[in-house]
């Protein structure tokens, strides 16, 4: 192996083959320099990463980003909080009803709006469908990282159901802006409650299909199993939350740590990562996830397995949610053009991905005179240069997808 | 509720006047050919004295043409009812064709069966168009026939027919093989698969897919080594269309009886891989580049498994001749090779894995990885090349699944003893029909390999892809251990067990009771998997909640 250089340097790696080593007949290899992306069919949309490999090792990924900037937080500061709505479905567009639902806990908590119960009810709701339906992406865009195509269409299939719900409440199917500043748009269908049960019935036997098809799979094991190892220090110290923070076994998770809007009503656990032969706590009934042999915490396998282990707890939250639906007011008498008082706040919520975080400062104008996000899923991203270097080619798309990035809210 | 576009959106619209000038020109095209075959005859009744080449070349060609242009027009001129006709019965007509393929094939072996036996009935010199005539059973005696037949006794024109056949076997292989796969793949992933083109099931999409690459734009890279990479798709497939020049179909039914055939077929399946490495290292990529790297690597890694399992059968029979191997296995069920002791059986399943590895299958499809590699050694080919990869791939599938059936599994012998179905053979043509589908012949010798294949294709939709080091692992630190041990066991075994003795006889009957269980299992597996279909593409029709 040649001595390393630094990516800058790559014209150099072509003028200084040596032609004379060449022409006496001595071996030389050479790095190469690669471009995975923008236009990659693993790289879970425009993102570029640059690798610097020997053979089929990589010695160094550099992460390029913001072919999808869109100038989201700049239009966050020209638009008032409830035209900004649409904007937020755009960010991390797989999990819409959580983005609206952390914009509008932040304006509400801004504004000291008091949301009614049943909205409150709802949105959890909401969020926790549309965490299953992101977390199914997830699994099955992973499996075809690994090459395996059919649990794709397996998750998708039960995706599909969640996008009917949520298109008999708000008419979309991807970009919902359902959930708004003082509660959501309209009211739950009259069968919604009784099709949202007939789901979760279907639904929870499905993760036992993904397991026997791929979690337990001993070739997605071997794949995945001890690969791009996250120590809980080097997550918190990349600011990595959601699942990627968990599997290293750091036990956080904003639902349950700030019990922000209702959650402190629900009764759910966090799954965190555990070494080989734990078991991960499932809700009753429901079948028990096994680490098996080989599985290091903070590895690609066990980011993959918390996500089932999420949907299982989030159908959990839906059951008791659907239970206590209360009557009474989807919305709280909010004025249409809302003030926003000259004040800043900082919220966070627990998004699918992690974090998603907004600071907004108001100006006792109807539009804020700043909006920033806090993307969960650029954070989790910024490891990819730390965790992807000295590995196989083919362990890129392990990591990259286990760590489950979305470009529309790293580029925003 | 979904709404449907109108189906007319979807139809291409056919603009009327190519259509009467078509017919127009197929009409006299059909004239002007029917003519020629009249003047052709009385030309070839006056000059040449009525000698076949001279007839067949200017009279019954032209009539054959003659028959296929009255078809087209006739196509053309009824194309709304015939197309209504395909639709409604579309899988009788497929079904049809195959079994019209099938007689097809028939007929041309039993033609050339029964030149032969004029020629040996009359030694010495070729055989005239009078002889062939008078020779004839009278249901079929007419001059058309005798001169048809005429060519047949010569060896250059059954070669010709056999390689039109060879070549037309794989390319429909290929493009029936690619659609059957979609079909596997979509009722693995809870789908339908293609549908549309062509009215039944998407019989048509492969076809339909074929004219498209052919249009599509031919691209070579501007950095690209233009003469390799216009070659390496040829000596891709190329190799794979002469590997089939040795394998044998059934007794008699085999190109070239080469006394070396496996060696030869082995080594044909393996310049392949010269043709998918320059294909990548020519395309001036490096993601072709890696594919191509990482499929020599594989080809060093699984190369020597596989032919170490393949010397299991090798040294039971004692040869190489591939017809010799099959013949060795006529005995019924328990006489094929893989079910001969526990050794040859681990044999067969290690070839099999590495078989998966030579034709870059899943989980072995590591040239091609989608997710790592873009498409591997492809990514830059485009239209006919990239089309003439894929046959390639298919065509290597093939080979490898029919080494695997005639080292292995029975070759062209159905689980039934052949000595039961002597009578059969040597009756009349529904007897000697009825032992084709009962006893043995091509069509066991293609069903065997097709079930291989749909194992292949059953893996593919199932597995995980494996890393390269885990292929390395696999093929050299587990395999190569364990043919090792088998070739090792095989030798002792025929050292130390005697044929027929009782030893022998359990693990022969242990053995065959073992491949009766599998394949047993696997029929049990397919019925429940025809059940669940059904239910799958009710709930699929529903397109609503369950219980909504």
């Amino acid at each position: 192996m040649s001595t390393r250089r630094t990516l800058q340097s790559a014209p150099d790696l072509l003028a200084d083959l040596d032609a004379e080593a060449m022409d006496q007949g001595k071996l030389q290899t050479e790095e190469m320099l690669i471009n995975m992306g923008p236009q990659h069919p693993s790289t879970h949309g425009v993102l570029r990463l640059v690798l610097r490999t020997d053979g089929e090792m990589v010695l160094e990924t550099t992460p390029h980003i913001g072919y999808l900037h869109r100038c989201a937080e700049k239009i966050g500061e020209s638009v008032a909080p409830y035209q900004y709505v649409p904007y937020t479905d755009r960010l991390d567009y797989l999990s819409a009803m959580n983005n609206n639902h952390a914009w509008s806990l932040t304006i509400e908590k801004l504004c000291g709006i008091q949301v009614p119960e049943r909205a409150s009810t709802i949105r959890i709701i909401m969020a926790e469908l549309n965490r299953i339906a992101s977390h199914l992406v997830s699994l099955g865009t992973y499996g075809l990282d690994m090459g395996a195509f059919t649990p794709f269409l397996y998750t998708f299939r039960e995706r599909e159901y969640i996008l009917d719900l949520f298109e008999a409440v708000c008419g979309a199917r991807l970009t919902y802006s359902y959930i708004t500043p003082g509660g959501v748009t309209d009211d739950l269908t009259e069968d919604f409650v009784d099709r949202c049960r007939a789901f979760l019935d279907y639904f929870v036997p499905k993760p036992a299909e993904y397991n026997q098809l791929l979690s337990y799979n001993h070739i997605f094991i071997e794949r995945t199993a001890g690969v791009g190892v996250i120590s809980p220090r080097d997550a918190i110290a990349w600011g990595l939350t959601g699942t990627c923070l968990r599997a290293t076994g750091v036990k956080w998770d904003l639902r349950k740590c700030l019990a922000y809007d209702i959650y402190d009503r629900f009764e759910f656990e966090v799954p965190v990562g555990l070494p080989e032969g734990g078991v991960m706590p499932v809700p009753p009934g429901m079948p028990p996830v096994v680490v098996p042999a080989g599985v290091v915490v903070g590895d690609s396998w066990t980011r993959y397995a918390l996500r089932i282990v999420e949907m299982y707890w989030s159908a959990h939250i839906v059951r008791q949610a659907l239970d206590r639906l209360p009557a009474g007011e989807y919305r709280a008498k909010v004025p249409r053009t809302l003030k926003l008082p000259e004040a800043e706040i900082y919220f966070e919520a627990e998004n699918p991905r992690g974090q998603l975080g907004f600071y907004v400062v108001g100006n006792g104008t109807s539009i804020p005179s700043r909006v920033k996000v806090r993307g969960p899923c650029f954070n989790n991203l910024s490891i990819v240069s730390h965790v992807c270097r000295d590995c196989l080619l083919a362990d890129i798309p392990a990591i990259v997808g286990s760590i489950d990035i979305v470009l529309g809210e790293v580029d925003r | 509720m979904m709404n449907r576009a109108p189906v007319d959106i979807l139809r291409p619209r056919w603009n009327p006047a190519y259509f009467r000038r078509a017919q127009r020109g197929l009409a006299l095209v059909t004239l002007a050919l029917v003519a020629g075959a009249v003047v052709g005859r009385l030309i070839a009744g006056a000059l040449f004295g009525g000698h076949p080449p001279a007839l067949i070349l200017l009279s019954v060609l032209p009539a054959l043409g003659a028959m296929i242009t009255l078809a087209g027009l006739a196509a053309l001129t009824f194309w709304r009812p015939i197309a209504r006709f395909l639709r409604r019965f579309a899988v009788v007509v497929f079904y049809a064709a195959v079994v019209g393929l099938v007689a097809l094939v028939w007929v041309v072996a039993l033609a050339i069966d029964r030149v032969d036996g004029l020629a040996r009935a009359m030694p010495g010199g070729e055989l005239t168009t009078d002889a062939i005539y008078h020779g004839l059973p009278a249901a079929i005696r007419f001059r058309v026939v005798s001169w048809l037949l005429w060519p047949l006794q010569f060896p250059i024109v059954r070669d010709l027919i056999a390689l039109v056949g060879i070549v037309g076997f794989i390319n429909l292989f290929a493009a029936y093989a690619i659609w059957w796969e979609r079909k596997v793949a979509g009722r693995i992933q809870s789908r339908l698969g293609p549908m549309r083109v062509g009215g039944w099931h998407g019989w048509a999409q492969s076809p339909a897919d074929g004219i498209k690459l052919l249009g599509k734009e031919d691209l070579i890279p501007a950095g690209a080594d233009r003469v390799l990479f216009r070659l390496a798709p040829y000596l891709a497939f190329v190799p794979a269309v002469c590997g089939f020049v040795a394998l044998p179909f059934g007794s008699g039914w085999v190109f070239r009886d080469l006394d070396v055939a496996l060696v030869f077929v082995l080594a044909l399946v393996d310049i392949e891989v010269l043709g998918v490495i320059l294909g990548g290292w020519s395309s001036d990529n490096k993601w072709s580049l890696l594919g191509a790297m990482r499929e020599a690597c594989q080809l060093v890694a699984y190369e020597i498994p596989m032919g170490m399992a393949l010397l299991v059968p090798v040294m039971m029979i004692g040869t190489l001749s591939l017809t010799r191997i099959g013949d060795a296995q006529q005995y019924g069920w328990h006489s094929w090779l893989a079910f001969q002791n526990p050794f040859a059986f681990v044999a067969m399943v290690a070839y099999f894995i590495a078989s998966l590895a030579s034709c870059k299958r899943a989980p072995f499809d590591l040239p091609e990885a989608e997710s790592e590699l873009v498409a591997g050694f492809m990514t830059e080919y485009s239209g006919f090349r990239w089309c003439v990869f894929f046959f390639a791939e298919y065509a290597a599938m093939f080979i490898v699944s029919a080494l695997c059936v005639t080292l292995f599994l029975g070759a062209w012998y159905s689980p039934l003893p052949a000595s039961w179905g002597t009578g059969l053979a040597n009756g009349g043509l529904a007897a000697r029909a009825i032992h084709g589908v009962l006893f043995s012949g091509p069509l066991w010798f293609v069903a065997k390999s097709l079930f291989l294949i749909f194992m292949q294709m059953w893996l593919r939709w199932t597995l995980p892809r494996i890393r390269i080091d885990q292929v390395l692992y696999a093929c050299v630190q587990v395999l190569l251990p364990l043919t090792m041990l088998v070739v090792l066991g095989q030798t002792l075994w025929q050292l130390l067990v005697t044929p027929g003795s009782a030893v022998a006889v359990i693990a022969n009957v242990l053995c065959s009771l073992a491949g009766a269980v599998l394949l047993g299992g696997f029929y049990v597996l397919m019925a429940h998997g025809l059940l669940h279909r059904r239910r799958l593409v009710g709930a699929l029709a529903v397109d609503h909640l369950p219980g909504a």
